[in-house]
C-alpha cells in the first residue's frame, strides 16, 4: 500500500487501516466560491440538494446517532443518581487514570518513533531511506489483537500493563509517521537554507523552523493514536489490562444489570468526543502553508556521518520490533501447530463467515454514505454540516459502545434482531460510516463540478446528472472507499464478539478467544488467514492509488 | 431571432459592492458577441446567471423573447436551451467522444443521434475522432469537442467561457477561427466571455466592455477601437496616446502638443479634454517637415512586425509611443518629427 493516500483516512478503530492520517479533509476545505465570485469552483450554497439524496442522507446521519443517543437514554434509565454512582464509583476513577496513563505513554512512545523516523527517512542520507519509509508503514496493516497474540505467544509474562503499551505503539506509530513525513515533505527546504543563511546551525534550524512547522501534523498524529488507544479492545484485553473497554465487556457480560456498562460508556464517549474536538482545534489553527508562489525544490538530504550506523540501527530495531518480530512469531506458532491442532473445518467456516460479514457490511456502509458524501462535497451551508458531522459520529465511538447500544435497542425494540447478522452488518455501518463517507466527498471532489453544469445546460435534470455523470467519475474512490472499508469490517473485533448470532465465528473472534485460552498454536492460523484476506484488498487500493 | 436580451442585471455576494450592478446588453440574433472585461468586473458571474448556474437578485434575460430570468421566473438550466463550452473544455472524461458529443442529443433515435454527432464531428473539423476518449485528445481538439457537445443540441444561445485561455498562443489563432466558423454555420446567437482584447475584438460581431458590474460600452470591434468612449476603454482595448487638447475650428479639430488632430465626433460642448489617439496614428517624420512637431527618441521597443518609439515632446510630461511599421530607421537619443494623422475622440 502506498505510503501517501489521497483519501482521507478512517478514524481509528478496533482495528488497524493503511490510510494517511494526515490527508484528512479539513472542515474548511471545501471551495470558497461564495466570497470569490471569480474563482474556479463557485457558490452552490443557493442550490439546494434534492430531495432525492437529501433524504437517504438524513436516514444515514439518524442511523449513526441513534446508538449515540439510546446510550445516553439507557444510561439514565434508572435515574441519574444511579448512573452517577457508576461514573463516581472509585472503581470507574481507577479505571480513568490506567486508561488515561496507557494513553499518555503510547502516544508518547509513538511521537518518538514517528517523528524520528519520518525525519531520517525524509530528510537524511540514510541508506535504503525510501524501503525504510515504507517499512514503517506496514505495521497498520497489522491489527492490534493480533499485534498483542504475537507477543503474548512469545513472552506470557509481557501481559498487563507493558505489554498493552508495547503492542499499541507498534501497530499506531505510523499514524504518526505517515502525517509527519508528509509534512517534511511539504516544507520548503529554502526556509531551512535561509535560516543557515541567517547564521543557525543544522540544530538550531531544526529545533526553530522545521520543528514548528511539524507540529500541528504531529499533534494530529498523535491525537488519532489516543484515539485509537482508548478505543481498542482487543489488545488490552488479550494483555489483561483492564481499560474501560475491557470493563465494558466484563460488566456486560458478567451481570444482567446493563446500566453501569452504558454508564461506563458514555465515559468512554464523552473522552474521544473531548479527543476529536481538541483535534479540530489543532487543525483549524494548523496555518502552515508556504508562503510565496514557485514550486519548492526537494531537499538535499543532510549527510548523516558518523551517525549513520546508529540512524540504521534505530531504523531497523523498530523494524525488527514492529514488522518482522510479528511475522516471525506468527510463522513460528504456524509451524509449531500439527494438523491436530489445525481445526481446517473451523478456519475455513470462520473465513467464509468474515467474508460474509464484512462485505455486508461493506455494502451497507457505502450505500449509507453515498448521499451523505454527494451532499457534503457538493452543498455547503448549516444543512450539509450538521449531515457530515452527524455520520461521523462513528469517529467518535469506540465499537464496544456501539455494539452495546445496539444490543438495548435491539432487544427493548426489536427482539427478532438480537444477536441476527442484521444487527452486527449495522453495527459496522456506524462504526465506518465516516470512512466511506470521507472516500466518498473525496471522490465526488475530484469530479470537477463544470462538468455538472455543462451536463445541465445539456438538458439532463438533477439526478440523471448524478446517475450518468458525478456516480460515473466518482466510482473508482467510492470503490476504493468500499475495499476499505471492507477490510476494517473485516479486522472488526468488539463489536463483532458482542453481536455476532450465536454459533458464528468470524477469523478474529476465533483468534480472541483462542489466544485468551493460551492456545497460541491454535490461534496462529487465524492471524495468518486474518492477514492475508486483509492483504488482498489493501493490494488492490494500493494499486488504485498509484 | 434568437437575440439575448438582458436587462438590469444585478448580484451580489453578500456584503461589499454588487458584482453585477444594472447589467444592460443587447446581443442580435445570430451574432458572436465578446464580453471583454479585466478580472473581477462581473463577466463570469454574467454567463452562469445567463446559463442558470447562478441566481441573479434582480433583472431579466430573455433568448428569443422567452424569458429565462425574470421576476418569478428561474428557468433551470436544463431548460434552458442555452450551450456552454466552459474554460479548458471540460470534456467528460468518461465518455468517448461521440458519447460526449451526443449527450445532450436527448429525444432522438438512435440513427438520428448518431448522424447529427458526425455531422457536428465534421463541423469542428474532427471527422473520426469519435471513438477516442477526451485524453487522446489535445487541448485545442478538446476545445473543438467541448464547442461541438454544446453546438449539437441546436441552442438558442452559446456561452464561452474564455475558451481559448488554456491554449498556447500558436494554437489559439486556428482554433479561434475554426470556432467563428462553426457558430457561424449553426447561427446560433453566441456570447464569449475574455479578458483578451485581441480575442475579443478579432473574433466578436460586438464587443461589450464591462467595468464594474456595467457595460461600458457595447459597438463593433471597429468602432469600439476607433471611438472608444473614455480613455479607460480606449486603453484597454488597445494602445492609447493620451494628448491634452483644446476644441478649435468650431469642433472639427483640437490643438494638442502634437499639432493640430481632426476629431472624428463633435465634441459635446466641450472646450478642453483628452484627446485619445492610437500610436499607428502618429507618424515619424523629418524634423524640418512642415506639420511636424520636434521630440527626442527616448526608447525603442522592437517586436518583430513593428516597433513601438517613445519620443518625448515639448508640452508633455511622458513621451508619447509612435508605432513604426518595417525598418527602424532611428535610435535613443536621436531627434525626430512626428506627425498626425486620421481622426481622434476628445474626451472630458
Amino acid at each position: 500500500m502506498t505510503a501517501l493516500d489521497p483519501a482521507p483516512p478512517p478514524p481509528p478503530r478496533g482495528s488497524h487501516q493503511a490510510t494517511d492520517p494526515g490527508q484528512r479533509p479539513a472542515p474548511d476545505g471545501r471551495p470558497a466560491g461564495h466570497t470569490a465570485p471569480a474563482g474556479r469552483r463557485r457558490a452552490r450554497a443557493g442550490r439546494r440538494a434534492p430531495l432525492l439524496l437529501v433524504v437517504p442522507a438524513c436516514v444515514a446521519a439518524a442511523f449513526a446517532l441513534l446508538p449515540l443517543g439510546y446510550l445516553a437514554v439507557r444510561a439514565l434509565e434508572r435515574g441519574p443518581g444511579y448512573a452517577w454512582d457508576v461514573v463516581a464509583d472509585e472503581r470507574t476513577l481507577l479505571l480513568l487514570g490506567r486508561s488515561l496513563g496507557l494513553t499518555a505513554v503510547v502516544v508518547a512512545a509513538c511521537l518518538v518513533l514517528g517523528v524520528s523516523l519520518a525525519w531520517l527517512t525524509v530528510r537524511t542520507a540514510l541508506p535504503g531511506a525510501r524501503a525504510w519509509g515504507v517499512l514503517a508503514t506496514l505495521p497498520l496493516a497489522v491489527p492490534s489483537y493480533v499485534a498483542a497474540f504475537t507477543w503474548l505467544a512469545a513472552v506470557p509474562e509481557i501481559a498487563g500493563f507493558t505489554g498493552a503499551a508495547l503492542a499499541l505503539t507498534l501497530v499506531s506509530f505510523p499514524y504518526v509517521h505517515l502525517p509527519v513525513a508528509a509534512a517534511l515533505r511539504g516544507i520548503d527546504p529554502a526556509q531551512e537554507e535561509a535560516a543557515r543563511s541567517l547564521g543557525h546551525g543544522p540544530l538550531r534550524t531544526f529545533l526553530r523552523v522545521t520543528l514548528p512547522q511539524l507540529r500541528p501534523a504531529a499533534a494530529g498524529g498523535a491525537l488519532l493514536v489516543a484515539l485509537y488507544v482508548l478505543s481498542d479492545f482487543g489488545a488490552v484485553s488479550l494483555m489483561r489490562y483492564d481499560t474501560f473497554t475491557r470493563a465494558i465487556h466484563t460488566s456486560y457480560r458478567a451481570s444482567f444489570d446493563r446500566t453501569p456498562a452504558a454508564a461506563l460508556s458514555v465515559v468512554l464517549v464523552v473522552m474521544t468526543v473531548a479527543l476529536v474536538a481538541a483535534e479540530a482545534r489543532t487543525r483549524g489553527r494548523a496555518g502552515h502553508a508556504r508562503t510565496g508562489g514557485g514550486t519548492a525544490r526537494p531537499a538535499v538530504p543532510l549527510p548523516l556521518g558518523r551517525w549513520r550506523i546508529p540512524a540504521l540501527a534505530w531504523c531497523a530495531g523498530v523494524t525488527a520490533v514492529a514488522v518482522v518480530f510479528p511475522l516471525g512469531s506468527l510463522g513460528y506458532w504456524l509451524a509449531a501447530g500439527t494438523s491436530a491442532t489445525w481445526d481446517l473445518d473451523g478456519l475455513a467456516g470462520a473465513a467464509w463467515a468474515t467474508l460474509g460479514v464484512a462485505a455486508a457490511g461493506a455494502g451497507l456502509t457505502t450505500l449509507l454514505a453515498l448521499p451523505v458524501g454527494v451532499i457534503a462535497a457538493r452543498h455547503r451551508g448549516r444543512g450539509a454540516r450538521l449531515l457530515e458531522q452527524a455520520a461521523y459520529a462513528g469517529h467518535a465511538l469506540p465499537g464496544i459502545t456501539v455494539a452495546l447500544a445496539l444490543v438495548f435497542f435491539a432487544v427493548r425494540y426489536a427482539y427478532p434482531l438480537y444477536q441476527q447478522l442484521p444487527l452486527l452488518v449495522c453495527a459496522y455501518a456506524v462504526l465506518f460510516l465516516p470512512v466511506a463517507v470521507a472516500a466518498t466527498r473525496a471522490a465526488v471532489l475530484q469530479a470537477p463540478p463544470v462538468l455538472e453544469d455543462v451536463a445541465r445546460s445539456l438538458g439532463r435534470r438533477p439526478l440523471r446528472v448524478l446517475r450518468e455523470v458525478t456516480v460515473p467519475l466518482a466510482a473508482p474512490g467510492v470503490a476504493a472507499g468500499a475495499a476499505l472499508t471492507f477490510v476494517v469490517c473485516m479486522k472488526e473485533l468488539p463489536a463483532t464478539l458482542l453481536l455476532r448470532p450465536t454459533g458464528m465465528d468470524t477469523l478474529a473472534t476465533r483468534l480472541w478467544t483462542e489466544t485468551g485460552a493460551g492456545s497460541f498454536a491454535a490461534a496462529a492460523p487465524y492471524a495468518a488467514a486474518l492477514i492475508l484476506l486483509a492483504a488482498v484488498p489493501s493490494y488492490l487500493l494500493g494499486r488504485h492509488r498509484t | 431571432m434568437n437575440d439575448l436580451r438582458i436587462e438590469r442585471l444585478t448580484k451580489s455576494y453578500g456584503p461589499g459592492a454588487p458584482v453585477l450592478q444594472g447589467l444592460d446588453l443587447t446581443v442580435p440574433g445570430g451574432a458572436l458577441a465578446a464580453v471583454l472585461g479585466p478580472s473581477g468586473c462581473g463577466k463570469t458571474t454574467l454567463l452562469r446567471i445567463v446559463a442558470g448556474f447562478l441566481r441573479a437578485d434582480t433583472g431579466t434575460v430573455t433568448v428569443g423573447g422567452r424569458t429565462l430570468v425574470g421576476p418569478g421566473v428561474q428557468l433551470p438550466p436544463e431548460r434552458r436551451r442555452v450551450g456552454i463550452v466552459p474554460q479548458e473544455g471540460a470534456l467528460f472524461p468518461h465518455l468517448s467522444v461521440a458519447r460526449n458529443v451526443a449527450f445532450g442529443l436527448t429525444g432522438l433515435d438512435r440513427a438520428e443521434r448518431r448522424r447529427r454527432t458526425e455531422e457536428m464531428l465534421e463541423l469542428v473539423g474532427l471527422a473520426g475522432y469519435g471513438d477516442r476518449m477526451p485524453h487522446e485528445l489535445s487541448g485545442g481538439q478538446q476545445q473543438r469537442i467541448a464547442l461541438a457537445r454544446a453546438l449539437a443540441p441546436r441552442p438558442e444561445l452559446v456561452l464561452l467561457d474564455e475558451p481559448f485561455n488554456a491554449l498556447d498562443s500558436a494554437l489559439r489563432a486556428g482554433v479561434r477561427a475554426d470556432v467563428r466558423t462553426a457558430l457561424r454555420a449553426t447561427g446560433a446567437t453566441a456570447v464569449l466571455v475574455t479578458h483578451d482584447q485581441q480575442e475579443a475584438l478579432s473574433s466578436a460581431d460586438v464587443v461589450a466592455v464591462v467595468r464594474e458590474g456595467r457595460v461600458a460600452q457595447c459597438a463593433t470591434p471597429q468602432d469600439l477601437y476607433r471611438l472608444p468612449a473614455d480613455p479607460w476603454i480606449a486603453g484597454f482595448v488597445g494602445d492609447a496616446v493620451l494628448l491634452p487638447g483644446t476644441v478649435g475650428n468650431g469642433g472639427a479639430t483640437a490643438t494638442t502638443p502634437l499639432g493640430p488632430v481632426t476629431l472624428a465626433a463633435p465634441p459635446g460642448g466641450r472646450r478642453t479634454g483628452t484627446v485619445v489617439i492610437r500610436p499607428e496614428q502618429l507618424r515619424l517624420a523629418d524634423t524640418d517637415t512642415a506639420d511636424a512637431v520636434r521630440g527626442t527618441v527616448t526608447d525603442v521597443c522592437f517586436y518583430g512586425h513593428d516597433a513601438m518609439v517613445s519620443v518625448a515632446v515639448d508640452g508633455m510630461d511622458a513621451p508619447v509611443d509612435v508605432r513604426v511599421a518595417g525598418p527602424l530607421p532611428i535610435g535613443p537619443g536621436e531627434e525626430t518629427g512626428v506627425r498626425v494623422t486620421g481622426e481622434a475622440t476628445l474626451h472630458a
